[in-house]
């Protein structure tokens, strides 16, 4: 153990209301002149109590921060239905263009002509990728999207006066989809999937009757398979009046391959932080675009961009009433995540039409090379089946000495990889989700399955190690369960007198 | 091409090795009428980055940039000065390609970040606790308006004459679909805030009462009275904040009573974007953090009895609760969070109170330059850096004539509120520490020529 | 005093007209540690099959249903302090609430200890 608690280039940070910097600033601002204020008398009384860090204290102390991070610059991030892909620079480069990142959404629209027709631009790439009609690009993220969508199948059937009640959704599904389905109002139930691992659409025709408002399914689904189907379904729903929603959190399988309207789709929500590869960010900031058919079109929310002559114009609510009057309203302040658009547009553009036909090839082709690398010690239960899509899924089967798929994770982490998605899909017992994703080398896959066999081995060997797995981490496991017990979510000064002790 | 590592030779060793003679046998399950054999040829082909520059490059020159004009707009987003390392920051790639931190053992970057995120954000607005961010202040407003229906098991919310009107929207918007009542009103051009409409209307049947501070007027009231009465009548009171630089000056939210402050993080840290990405500030009494929605950030101990950070209480999350989750945000906005904690980390205290003082006393200063033109009079009694002016005239058209003029001169009324006839002579205006004495007098030029 | 047992893992102990309700040794061990409960207040009216409490652990949340329509005579505080209560008691100590039964018919339906113990075996 070294004095510091430092080792080598592992250093260890504390938190910045730690250092004893109640009275530091990292920035000049000058003396500001005294005048008389108009501030009603609620001048602050009391310290704020946030500390500052000159310019060469905080950059270290983020600089080590970081380096505690695993990221896709790191390494392959094997993350099932995240589609980690790599981060194009170009992206961040375009993004802070002055032109985009320096102005104002409530400036004259005559003043941010080029955002407008930018806006335009990935809405139409989004429109004609898929085969819709139409794009509503103002919601937040992918889980907004979803709300977006389910809104405007809400709003449809509540204009032909024909409400109706309930949601189907797949067992399988990510848990954004019930959890959405039930703001909406809906209740939802479950479709089950049959033994090849798709919808049983036998058992969902039973279902479909006048109370089912729509139905969500995820193409391809969350066991990486295409559901063939899907046409089928769509026809089906419509047949007994409802709509069809999909996920399209898995649009990196079938991007330039397939187009989601040619199944018979009405709303599909695009993460952009997933196939157009803007950045994760450590959380978001995401995007979730909804494309919709021409039975959802006259629903979709305001704000959006409309070209009409040779002018970009915003739709918002005043001149919505002339040509947009069944809108179903507004999703959030202002008009979207300009952000996240500026980056997806340089991804599209750099990639054009025949380079994203090859994203989805190469995407296939990775998650199928390593399905059949690892099916003979990894359990793979659709891998007979026939090919997967872009993600490849192993279950916990033949694991030993009271070993899990949570134990395989954090041996891999030790590996140098960050786990696949566990757990998930629920219908897969001690699931493992991998989506390499297309920007993998052959080099990088043959690693991450070497890697992967080596652990896979362990665990059916039932080696106890890797119950102590991570080891050589940052932090070993940590107890989530004193977390949940004792929350301590911002920092607390320590009792002087305990301190003292 | 330029981010796609497989070259022809591993595409047919890996097919060999699958056992599959071409690409195609691996889309079988793709009907054949859905199947596309070639590229979409409605779209361009590839191209350079030179290309890809051109092309948006030339896009980003037809919009007027905000740093190369006098600007004054304001109303939910507001240009500050960023220091140089926040950008540098937050582009390394192990915070800008990162994920979700769901396995903290390989991610205590971002959760130490976000702690320290959470901590000054519930000190700042003067609460208990904060998440780790929404995805902005408007459906932050929202979630605090159903957070605040589950506690108090009511459904009648009032929201402030002063609340955004985007924010309003929203939440009218959602109301439609939940079943939840709202009552709404227009603000009026007077000197103060709607105090006395709100404590008239807060009854036992209120779920929460929702006022903006300072309001979309730029008007400051005390919340005190309000949180009281909401007490006494089992409501609860959300302040939204929409500057939080204003927090530099004047007392928060939580202090004067508030149980729920929600916010725009935008002005700290993240700079204007058009709109977005934003990040959404969220804090609250300790009591009610279960109801909270979005991710939180907790304190533990790992196996060695080291100090480290998880996301915890995710049970009310949407992975897990499915239909009976608090929320069904899932990626928020955790760059832009950040973003806003390094640049509150290189503010300080000292820097947020110096930069408040400097904002404040720019905005007196061209208050009171602007009110000496003929016929144009300062709306607010009081106000942080935003003030409305009326103006003789119907103001959207004052702002076009000031825009060709070449200076970006406040946001109409008329645009946040069409069709409402008492308002369309007002304008809002923003003064940050971006703008110059210059800036100031070619505003009162370009609107006394606009008057003229 | 008799004892019977739900299909979503709820033991119910009667006596007389009172019961005492919690979930079983299995629920518990299937739920992971438990960090957080919410159990009803005193005079709550409880239908029988309706929602009752909240238990969560750390990976799930699960409703607590009431075994039999009645009202609530106390929510047990102890847990509230300490959910642990749940894992290291759950049949005993870490009980959710006691119960006024309004129709003691209704307990005809449930199973006893030996029938749910098949039960559990045969998932």
């Amino acid at each position: 153990m070294t004095f510091t608690g430092n080792r080598a280039l592992m250093l260890e940070q504390p938190l910045i209301f730690e250092m004893g910097l109640e009275d530091g600033t990292g920035v000049d601002i000058g003396a500001p002149p005294a005048i008389a204020t108009r501030l009603a008398g609620l001048e602050r009384n009391r310290p704020i109590n946030l500390p500052g860090l000159s310019e060469p204290q905080a950059v270290r102390h983020y600089t080590r921060l970081s380096r505690q991070n695993y990221a896709i610059d790191l390494g392959l991030f094997p993350l099932g239905s995240c589609t980690m892909k790599h981060n194009p620079r170009l992206n961040e480069k375009i993004a802070r263009l002055p032109g985009f990142a320096d102005i104002h959404p409530l400036q004259p629209t005559d003043t941010v002509q080029g955002a407008l027709a930018l806006i335009d631009l990935v809405g139409h790439w989004l429109v004609t990728l898929t085969g819709m009609n139409s794009v509503a690009m103002s919601p937040k993220a992918g889980a907004h999207g979803e709300l977006c969508g389910l809104l405007a199948i809400r709003s449809a059937l509540e204009a032909r006066g024909d409400a109706r009640s309930v949601v189907l959704v797949p067992e399988s599904a990510h848990g954004t989809n019930p959890a959405t389905a039930a703001f909406c109002g809906y209740a939802v139930e479950n479709i089950p999937a049959n033994e090849a691992g798709r919808v049983d659409l036998d058992a969902l025709k039973e279902r479909l009757g006048p109370d089912v408002a729509g139905v969500m399914i995820t193409n391809p689904n969350t066991c990486g398979l295409f559901e063939p189907d899907m046409i089928a379904i769509s026809d089906a729903v419509h047949a007994a009046g409802a709509l069809v929603y999909c996920d399209g959190a898995n649009f990196n399988a079938i991007v330039g391959r397939v187009r989601p309207g040619d199944l018979g789709i009405d709303a599909m929500h695009i993460n952009l932080h997933k196939t157009f590869s803007t950045p994760h960010g450590g959380g978001g900031p995401g995007a979730g675009p909804v494309v919709f058919s021409e039975a959802l079109t006259p629903f979709a929310p305001l704000p959006f961009v409309e070209k009409q002559g040779d002018q970009f114009v915003l739709v918002e609510e005043e001149i919505a009433g002339e040509h947009h009057g069944r809108t179903f309203g507004r999703m959030t302040a202002f008009h979207g995540q300009m952000g996240m658009f500026t980056r997806a547009a340089s991804y599209m553009l750099s990639h054009g039409a025949d380079g994203l036909r090859q994203v989805a090839e190469d995407a296939v082709l990775n998650a199928n090379y390593v399905l059949r690398q690892l099916e003979d010690v990894l359990d793979a239960p659709f891998g007979a089946s026939g090919p997967c899509m872009h993600e490849a899924l192993f279950s916990d089967k033949g694991f030993e000495g009271g070993l899990s798929t949570l134990d395989l994770a954090k041996g891999l982490i030790d590996e140098g990889f960050h786990p696949m998605t566990m757990y998930f899909p629920l219908v897969v017992h001690g699931a493992m989700l991998v989506e390499p994703t297309e920007t993998e080398s052959k080099a990088a896959l043959d690693e991450f399955i070497g890697a992967l066999r080596s652990v896979a081995q362990r665990a059916k060997a039932g080696d106890q190690d890797l119950k102590a797995a991570p080891v050589h981490a940052p932090r070993r496991r940590l107890d989530e369960t004193l977390a949940a017990r004792r929350p301590v979510l911002t920092y607390r000064a320590p009792d002087p007198a305990e301190a003292a002790e | 091409m330029r981010y796609l590592p497989l070259s022809d030779a591993d595409r047919g060793a890996m097919l060999g090795a699958i056992g599959a003679t071409s690409i195609d046998d691996l889309f079988v399950d793709v009907p054949e009428a859905a199947h596309l054999d070639r590229k979409i040829a409605a779209l361009p082909d590839h191209a350079s980055e030179l290309s890809v520059e051109r092309q948006l490059g030339a896009l980003a020159k037809r919009n007027m940039v905000a740093g190369e004009v006098p600007f004054f707009l304001g109303c939910g987003a507001y240009r500050h000065h960023i220091p140089a390392s926040v950008d540098h920051l937050i582009q390394r790639g192990e915070f800008l390609t990162s994920y979700t931190p769901y396995q903290p053992e390989i991610a205590q970057g971002t959760l130490q970040a976000l702690f320290e995120f959470q901590t000054q954000v519930a000190r700042l607005f003067g609460c208990e606790v904060a998440n780790a961010s929404m995805y902005d202040g408007s459906t932050a407003c929202w979630e605090a308006i159903v957070m605040a229906r589950r506690v108090t098991r009511r459904g009648k919310a009032i929201l402030s004459s002063g609340l955004h009107p985007h924010y309003v929207e929203v939440a009218k918007t959602m109301a439609r679909f939940t079943g939840d009542l709202l009552e709404t009103a227009f603000p009026e051009l007077l000197p103060t805030t709607d105090v006395a409409r709100l404590l008239g209307a807060i009854d036992g049947e209120t779920s929460c009462v929702v006022v903006q501070y300072p309001d979309i007027l730029g008007r400051i009231g005390d919340l005190s009275e309000i949180a009281a009465r909401c007490r006494e009548q089992g409501a609860l009171l959300i302040a939204v904040v929409t500057e939080p630089v204003a927090l530099g000056a004047l007392r928060p939210p939580g202090e004067m009573g508030a149980d729920i402050v929600v916010g725009e993080g935008q002005s700290i840290g993240v700079g204007l974007n058009f709109g977005g990405p934003y990040v959404g500030l969220f804090a609250c009494r300790e009591k009610l953090v279960r109801q909270m929605p979005g991710r939180l950030c907790g304190e533990t101990v790992d196996a060695d009895g080291k100090r480290g950070f998880v996301l915890t209480l995710s049970t009310r999350e949407q992975h897990i609760r499915r239909e009976k989750a608090t929320s069904n945000i899932c990626t928020n906005s955790g760059l832009c969070a950040l973003a806003f904690t390094i640049h509150m980390t290189l503010l300080g205290e000292r820097g947020l109170r110096d930069l408040a003082a400097v904002n404040h006393a720019r905005a007196c200063q061209a208050a009171d330059k602007f009110a000496q033109l003929r016929g144009v009079e300062v709306v607010n009694q009081s106000f942080f850096n935003e003030f409305t002016l009326c103006l003789p005239k119907e103001a959207r058209p004052v702002v076009r004539a000031m825009a060709d003029a070449g200076v970006l001169g406040g946001v109409s009324l008329g645009r946040l509120y069409p069709g409402a006839a008492t308002l369309e002579n007002g304008l809002v205006v923003a003064v940050t520490e971006t703008v110059t004495e210059e800036d100031i007098d070619a505003f009162a030029a370009a609107l006394q020529e606009a008057l003229a | 005093m008799s004892l019977y047992f739900t299909e979503q893992h709820e033991w119910i102990r009667v006596d007389g007209d009172v019961a005492t309700v919690g979930i079983t040794d299995h629920a518990q061990g299937q739920l992971g540690d438990v960090v957080f409960v919410e159990v009803p207040d005193a005079g709550r009216a409880l239908r029988k099959g309706g929602e009752a409490a909240v238990v969560e652990s750390v990976k799930a949340a699960s409703d607590v249903y009431a075994p039999a329509s009645g009202e609530v005579v106390e929510g047990n505080q102890a847990l509230v302090d300490d959910p642990s209560l749940v894992n290291t008691s759950a049949e005993a100590d870490g009980w959710f609430f006691t119960l006024r039964l309004s129709d003691t018919a209704e307990l005809e339906g449930l199973m006893d200890e030996p029938a749910y113990r098949s039960y559990v075996a045969s998932r």
